[in-house]
């Protein structure tokens, strides 16, 4: 069920049918918005936390430790924060495919066509 | 064959394929023109998106900034790849449900305005036409070491290929390109990286390599040794930061905000299939930029030290055969203080020899003597890279004039085909005024390069930002909040660079905040002014806070939008 099909269905309905099909599908999106904010908080989070946080706060504490011949703070000032932004990526991308799927908001082929 | 000969060989060939793309993927209709026609796949928008986004600046120049900041150098590293991460996650996939043609169309849509739309087009000229510069400078350079051409004669070849493409193909010409010249660089690029990390430390991934022990048996890391070698000599250790932290964190996040309000790569997410696609593409974007970027740091630390090594302490008479190539340049030189004809490399006063920092990328292979078809690889991938990203700014400037100047503002009765004519006649204006600033480069353009982040931070991010993730935000509140992000920059930046140079340091900076970092305050203050004004001023309409639920939700993405 789509955004798009339900539109183009609403305007033939009697205004109360209409109404009770906007509330749910309103709930619906109100709640896979709150989802996605959600990750967006919990991904951000990590984002800060590698580079602000390991490469740039805590980066002369963290050099004390050794990693793979590297000083800690420096390696992930240099390396570490970038391998980590691409896997946050991907980790959204499909996290996000999930929720889409679960609240029918999702944009495949078979669905808004 | 001779080395001269391979370069011309090299470039020719790549010139060839690039006119042979656009000729094949010529834009017919507008949206071909402006967004690739919206069905490129994500992968090949992801190259397209790499090779755009890495300029000139991350192919010659960033390496070699880095060996000369040490640490310190993670600035640019996080900044320019931490930015992807907000885009991914913020932007592109609402921007490419919205599924219009420019930056300026949504900030003019979203916030009911023609004003917005128009502050919006001149942020977008402004920070793409500082870009521009720094690129043909970018080519000047290459084609002036390695094919021994004059700058203005390498710079008019350069323009008149990316007139061939841009001006025919519009961003279809421009992606494709895009794609191959993605494959020249990124090879380009590693191949000598991966050649000197076998030298150094016999391991054959840069990445690791300059974590690995140096192969000269004295048991001590990459790092530790260059750490060692540098403060014999008077410098600070490679591994330690002399910027302040709190300037540290301002920089790499006016980077980070700005990457993601840049409008040449916000651009590129438009022309993807999908809202889905877009986030996946993102994501493909920064694997392609990554594997440059996670390897500029290695070339850094291997490049100092070969520098060193090379240099320091051996007598002018037996220079290496590099120093008097690029000597002729005037990227290296040697002035012998004390007449003993030998090199003192150092740092202070005594120091005898000077080093650009474009050479770490553009003469590492000589230094590190490999074979000539991988200086001329190079050769070609510097051009690539600087062709790319001047590509797709001029698209952006161009669109930003036919579309939202001209048939959004101006002249809004034109039909389809007129415009597809002005978008062409300004992209062929764009490209002239970009060659003339390569063959007559102004003296501020590496002044300027702050300016371009700077103002992305402070003026597009936030509005882009609010404009999705906050429904009450008004016109009036967006307006004032990009023009006072925009103002607050602009002067921070103009007074301690150009007005009065000589306070340029820590003890006046606000809060210690150097003008590179600070986009940062600016992109805060645009925020508070927004929110503030937003609240006492009458909210958006009806209508628009019906287009932020939809862009929102991603079906039905793949309706095709009329204008």
């Amino acid at each position: 069920m789509t955004k798009e099909i339900y539109h183009h269905q609403g305007e033939n309905l009697p205004p109360e049918t209409q109404h009770d099909q906007q509330s749910i599908s309103e709930e619906n999106l109100n709640n896979y918005w709150r989802a996605n904010l959600g990750l967006l908080a919990k991904l951000l989070s990590v984002w800060f936390v590698v580079s602000f946080g390991c490469g740039i706060l805590l980066v002369d504490w963290l050099d004390q430790f050794s990693f793979f011949g590297f000083k800690l703070g420096f390696w992930f000032a240099q390396q570490g924060a970038i391998y980590v932004f691409v896997a946050l990526i991907f980790i959204y991308s499909w996290r996000m495919k999930v929720l889409e799927r679960r609240f029918g908001v999702d944009d495949d082929e078979e669905h808004s066509s | 064959m001779t080395t001269q000969m391979l370069t011309y060989l090299f470039v020719g060939a790549s010139f060839i394929l690039y006119i042979g793309i656009a000729i094949w993927s010529r834009a017919d209709s507008t949206k071909d023109f402006y967004v690739a026609g919206g069905g490129v796949h994500p992968v090949l928008n992801g190259m397209a998106t790499a090779a755009d986004w890495m300029s000139a600046a991350s192919f010659i120049s960033m390496a070699g900034i880095i060996s000369f900041m040490g640490r310190d150098g993670a600035v640019y590293l996080m900044g320019w790849t931490g930015g992807y991460v907000l885009l991914a996650l913020l932007l592109a996939p609402y921007l490419r449900k919205f599924g219009r043609f420019t930056v300026p169309d949504f900030i003019g849509e979203r916030y009911y305005s023609k004003t917005a739309r128009i502050v919006a087009v001149v942020c977008l000229i402004f920070i793409s036409f500082t870009y521009v510069a720094g690129q043909m400078r970018g080519v000047g350079i290459v084609f002036s070491r390695y094919l021994e051409v004059d700058v203005s004669t390498g710079v008019i070849i350069g323009m008149a290929v990316v007139f061939m493409y841009a001006v025919l193909g519009g961003m279809k010409g421009i992606t494709y390109t895009q794609v191959a010249q993605y494959c020249v660089l990124i090879f380009a690029y590693m191949v000598p990286a991966i050649f000197i990390s076998i030298m150094i430390t016999d391991n054959p991934i840069p990445q690791l390599g300059f974590g690995s022990e140096v192969n000269d048996g004295s048991g001590l890391s990459v790092l530790q040794k260059l750490d060692g070698v540098l403060m014999d000599l008077g410098f600070n250790a490679y591994t330690e930061g002399t910027k302040s932290t709190i300037d540290v964190f301002a920089i790499t996040a006016a980077l980070m905000f700005g990457t993601a309000g840049l409008p040449h790569v916000l651009v590129r997410f438009f022309t993807v299939p999908k809202v889905s696609d877009a986030r996946l593409s993102a994501g493909y974007a920064l694997v392609f930029i990554a594997i440059l970027y996670t390897t500029a740091p290695a070339v850094a630390s291997f490049a100092r030290l070969n520098l060193v090594d090379t240099v320091h302490n051996s007598s002018y008479e037996q220079a290496p055969e590099w120093f008097s190539n690029w000597e002729q340049t005037g990227l290296v030189g040697w002035e012998d203080k004390n007449d003993d004809g030998i090199m003192q490399y150092s740092a202070g006063s005594k120091n005898e020899v000077s080093i650009d920092r474009d050479i770490m990328v553009l003469a590492n292979p000589e230094i590190a003597n490999l074979p000539g078809w991988v200086i001329a690889l190079v050769a070609a991938g510097g051009v690539a890279a600087a062709l790319s990203t001047a590509a797709g700014l001029l698209l952006v400037i161009s669109s930003a004039i036919s579309h939202d100047v001209l048939k959004q503002t101006l002249m809004p009765n034109i039909s389809e085909k007129q415009e597809l004519f002005y978008a062409r006649l300004a992209a062929a204006v764009a490209v002239c005024i970009a060659g003339l600033f390569g063959i007559y480069p102004p003296a501020f353009v590496a002044q300027v390069v702050a300016f371009a982040f700077g103002l992305a931070a402070a003026s597009l991010f936030p509005a882009l930002l609010m404009g999705i993730f906050y429904k009450p935000m008004n016109k009036e509140g967006a307006i004032t909040g990009m023009l006072v992000g925009l103002i607050f920059t602009f002067t921070y930046i103009v007074y301690f660079k150009f007005v009065s140079p000589e306070f340029n340091s820590a003890e006046y900076w606000l809060f210690g905040i150097s003008p590179e970092g600070i986009g940062f305050i600016g992109m805060l203050l645009n925020i508070i002014s927004a929110y503030g004004v937003s609240r006492v001023t009458s909210p958006p309409p009806l209508n628009v806070q019906n287009l932020v639920d939809d862009i929102r939700i991603p079906a039905g993405a793949g309706v095709a939008h009329k204008h």
